[in-house]
């Protein structure tokens, strides 16, 4: 089962954006100083974004959270394709002329993660709910998968 | 200018409560500045702002409803959210208005009447 934060090859490689916040506050610091902040205004370059994901699995379902802060319910895309669930989309920029960016630590753009799942789901009873920025999608196992009591009868 | 981008890390190290830095983006326009903060998982039930000798902090508690069944595999993280910062001194401190939608808090912060530029006419 492969678990690996998936990373699309267009994005710049980068440690996700909360996990390594402190380490790339202290780069941003570098980055203020006058020589540097040209390059800081470019902020995103360096830090692709790869939504948080957690699963859990219970008797009946294979439930899926995922941190997506600030998306619209149409830019946000799940498919399942051959036992993985992909989830994918885009983070409009919103920002207008006359402004200037001071700090820009909010990712914008494309994503997508993908994830194995640890059983066979029936494709056709998925659904999602987005709220606070989760996304949650519930996968129902299929019938195969699902856990079952067996009956033996002792004589 | 360099406005209100400098942290207060000491105080998180002081704290019992283990937070996390949200990602932040600041956006400065004419009338004042945009601060956009992401926290998923918090509502406007969760949020705690306050100002305090020119020291803008913000706290996000995450409620999330729990899923049933065993977690199999995590990447967010537990803590809830805080983060610090300085503001500029051109912004009005009682003007500041916030709001939360999907997990990204926005809050404007408008500059103060006497520093916006302004004509004047002479007669």
């Amino acid at each position: 089962m492969s678990l690996i934060r998936y990373r699309s090859p267009e994005l710049m490689a980068w440690p996700s954006l909360d996990r390594w916040s402190n380490l790339r506050d202290d780069l941003n610091s570098l980055f203020e100083l006058p020589f540097w902040s040209s390059f800081a205004r470019q902020g995103q370059l360096f830090s692709g974004w790869s939504p948080a994901l957690d699963l859990y699995q219970n008797n009946d379902n294979v439930v899926a959270v995922i941190e997506l802060p600030g998306m619209r319910r149409e830019d946000i895309e799940i498919s399942l394709h051959d036992g993985t669930l992909a989830i994918s989309g885009e983070r409009k920029s919103e920002s207008s002329k006359g402004e200037k960016a001071e700090r820009t630590e909010r990712y914008i753009g494309k994503f997508r993660r993908s994830i194995t799942l640890p059983t066979r789901v029936d494709a056709s009873k998925v659904s999602a709910s987005y709220r606070d920025g989760i996304l949650t999608v519930t996968l129902p196992k299929a019938e195969e998968a699902k856990p079952k009591q067996i009956q033996v009868n002792v004589d | 200018m360099n406005t209100i981008v400098r942290e207060n890390r000491e105080i998180d190290r002081v704290q019992s409560e283990q937070f996390i830095a949200p990602a932040a983006s600041v956006v400065e326009t004419a009338d004042g500045y945009t601060l956009e903060v992401e926290m998923p998982g918090v509502n406007k039930k969760g949020l705690e702002i306050s100002v305090e000798n020119n020291e803008l902090t913000i706290v996000g508690r995450r409620s999330l409803s729990a899923v049933e069944g065993t977690l199999i595999h995590r990447e967010s993280r537990p803590e809830n959210y805080r983060r610090a910062f300085e503001l500029d001194p051109s912004i009005d401190a009682n003007k500041i208005s916030a709001k939360i939608d999907q997990g990204v808090m926005s809050l404007t912060l408008p500059k103060a009447e006497h520093v916006k530029p302004r004509k004047i006419t002479v007669s």
